[in-house]
């Protein structure tokens, strides 16, 4: 599995940005740690909308999950949970540094292997839909979800819950990989390149073709042999035990965890990841990482400018990248430059060939 | 069982059921309208619905009465279906399904923030001052108003129905459901047709949320359970199944009406799109048990 050039210079770019941005932008390290999060969830996305063509609005569940998860157990390592949420913004509990760094690696395997679990048993019920039956089915469990954690007496209800603080030892915040925005912002960091040496790992093998064949023709598919509903619940085990860990480290760098517009924010992050992948070309490795770079660089810097607009704003964004930009970023390369992605193209055929339009 | 411990509960939970139903297929039957001629699933229904509320709310601010903001609410909802359609969903029509989807997600937040701007975020009701009426030594209310919005469900339905059958455009719009392509070679003018069906859903909406405005509340935020209750109301009765939509949405009435008497209505929401899954699971399991091959 070789790196050719132009991906080299790629993945050389994201590791100079990831070393270097946070010195270069100290105060926007938060947003950045965000970027590599969002990079996170538009490509696990990318395995269902782009690869298998079952378009998902659910997959914000497994984040939300995974978020109350790792919060949850890192309370309930040391302290009773339920005291805890009832406490409410009053921290009258604090975690001594052991506490607190092996309650967190717990959390987050946890939180990814869980979320997990439930995308196997639901994606079983769940991937036999297709096209815009599944799309709408997630849509209303990314609702329901959030509508149900509402109701979790133990998780805080309406109100949410907070996250153990950082652990302070006489008074000074405790000083690993240099305080906990850095020491958060290198977790985001690492759990992308981790994503992105799997998928790249996992496309290139047969499980990635089987994907495309699935998107392709299902049935035929089928008809060739391949148990396409062991391979699509595989596919959802995946983006569901990155998109946990993606949640537990946010519920972190957040702070505080509230049902609706935090964990299961189904109208926001939900169609962020949907839309920074379509904006980069679903169905391809790049794609998505694109997408969400320029994606959140456009939503840090105009955001500010829309305030109390923002859902006009995203509304509008959403129509205009779906209207007019189907194809994506990587599609429309693809279409004018053929031969960077290894196409051989015969200029003069190209050139000879004939466009027929026809108006139905 | 608390069911039948408590007839008059059971009949009071039926009755309030089936009386809210009659709104969903209301709004149910739009979106068959639009699924059915343009194939295109609009998110933005339960938008539509809430905007017509509002507008009758605004009426009603006015200082007119509510029951006059209804045919207010199916012009000026007539009117944004038009502009919408030939501002942004002629450009989907004929593309992917995802696409038309994602598109009306789009409009409908837009709809809802804008909604949340102009009315504010409280949660508002259109009084009607009609009475309610006490049966059974006032062991059953009915609330006149959610008998009236009954009525005027069913007459509108019945309407829509006539001018589908009778009108030109009614026939033309058939002819598109049809057969879209055979319809443009006979002389109809498709893009009118779609034009007019989606501004129709919307005034149908519009009409619906005049109701939801005088019978319930309304919030910004709540237009999502609307759709998926219309969505689940379609895929129950099929597309162009009319008495099949009507059923289906009181069915959905009751069930809801039951499960919030039984479980509790702070749980409401969360059942309607529960119940949206199950009721695909089913579907799905349902067609997987006729296809044969690969058993």
């Amino acid at each position: 599995m070789g790196f050719d050039k132009k991906e080299l210079s790629g993945i050389t770019f994201l590791l100079l940005l990831g070393v270097f941005a946070p010195f270069l932008f100290p105060s926007y390290r938060i947003q950045i740690s965000e970027l590599w999060l969002f990079m996170v969830y538009a490509s696990t996305w990318n395995i269902q909308g782009g690869k298998m063509g079952y378009n998902t609005f659910g997959n914000i569940m497994f984040f939300g999950l995974g978020m109350y998860i790792c919060a949850s157990t890192q309370i309930a390592y040391s302290f009773p949970l339920a005291e805890w949420t009832a406490a409410g913004g009053v921290k009258t509990f604090v975690h001594t540094v052991e506490q607190y760094f092996t309650a967190l690696p717990i959390g987050m395997i946890l939180a990814g292997l869980i979320p997990a679990a439930i995308a196997g048993a639901l994606g079983s019920l769940i991937l036999g839909l297709r096209g815009h039956y599944f799309a709408i089915c997630t849509l209303g469990i990314g609702i329901a979800a959030g509508e149900f954690a509402t109701s979790m007496k133990i998780w805080g209800g309406g109100q949410g819950m907070t996250v153990p603080v950082w652990p302070k030892v006489d008074g000074q915040e405790i000083d690993v990989l240099g305080g906990s925005v850095n020491f958060f912002y290198t977790l985001t960091f690492i759990l992308f390149f981790c994503t992105y040496f799997f998928l790249r790992w996992l496309f290139s093998t047969r499980f990635g073709l089987i994907l495309t064949a699935i998107r392709d023709n299902e049935d035929k598919a089928e008809a060739m042999g391949i148990p396409t509903m062991r391979y699509k619940v595989t596919g959802w085990v995946v983006s569901a035990f990155f998109m946990g860990i993606a949640g537990a480290i946010y519920g972190n760098i957040n702070g505080y965890i509230e049902p609706t517009e935090v964990a299961f924010a189904g109208a926001t992050v939900g169609v962020y990841m949907v839309l920074m992948a379509i904006l980069g070309g679903k169905g391809t490795l790049w794609g998505p990482i694109i997408g969400a770079i320029i994606f959140q660089v456009f939503k840090e810097f105009f955001w500010t400018y829309f305030l109390g607009w923002q859902r006009v704003a995203l509304g509008f964004l959403i129509v205009i990248i779906v209207v007019f930009f189907p194809e994506g970023i990587m599609g429309w390369l693809r279409r004018i430059k053929p031969e960077l992605f290894g196409e051989v193209v015969d200029r003069k055929a190209r050139l000879a060939q004939v466009t027929i339009k026809t108006n139905d | 069982m608390i069911l039948l411990q408590a007839p008059f509960l059971n009949l009071q939970a039926l009755l309030d059921g089936i009386m809210v139903g009659a709104i969903f297929a209301l709004a149910a039957y739009g979106m068959a309208l639009v699924w059915g001629v343009m194939n295109i699933i609009n998110v933005a229904q339960g938008e539509f619905v809430i905007l017509g509320g509002y507008i009758t709310f605004a009426v009603f601010k006015a200082g007119i009465h509510p029951v006059l903001g209804m045919p207010v609410s199916f012009f000026v909802l007539f009117i944004l279906g038009y502009l919408i359609y030939r501002l942004i969903i002629f450009r989907v029509v004929d593309k992917d399904m995802f696409i038309s989807i994602l598109a009306t997600f789009g409009i409908s937040i837009m709809i809802q923030q804008i909604m949340n701007m102009i009315f504010g975020s409280q949660v508002e009701t259109a009084l009607s001052g009609f009475g309610t009426v006490f049966l059974f030594n006032g062991n059953i209310t009915i609330a006149l108003i959610k008998l009236f919005s009954f009525v005027v469900c069913i007459i509108g339905a019945l309407s829509i129905i006539y001018f589908m059958k009778v009108s030109k455009m009614g026939r033309a719009i058939r002819a598109t459901a049809q057969n879209a392509r055979a319809a443009r070679i006979l002389g109809v003018d498709t893009e009118k047709v779609y034009a007019y069906t989606y501004a129709l859903n919307a005034a149908i909406c519009g009409l619906a949320g005049s109701l939801v405005a005088m019978t319930y509340t309304l919030h910004p935020y709540i237009g999502l359970p609307y759709t998926v209750r219309s969505f689940m109301i379609v895929i129950v009765a099929g597309i162009g199944n009319i008495p099949g939509v009507l059923a289906s949405g009181l069915g959905l009435g009751a069930v809801e009406e039951f499960s919030s008497y039984l479980i509790g209505t702070e749980f409401r929401i969360g059942i309607v799109f529960l119940l949206l899954v199950v009721i695909l699971v089913y579907r799905s399991k349902r067609l997987a048990k006729k296809r044969e091959y690969l058993k």
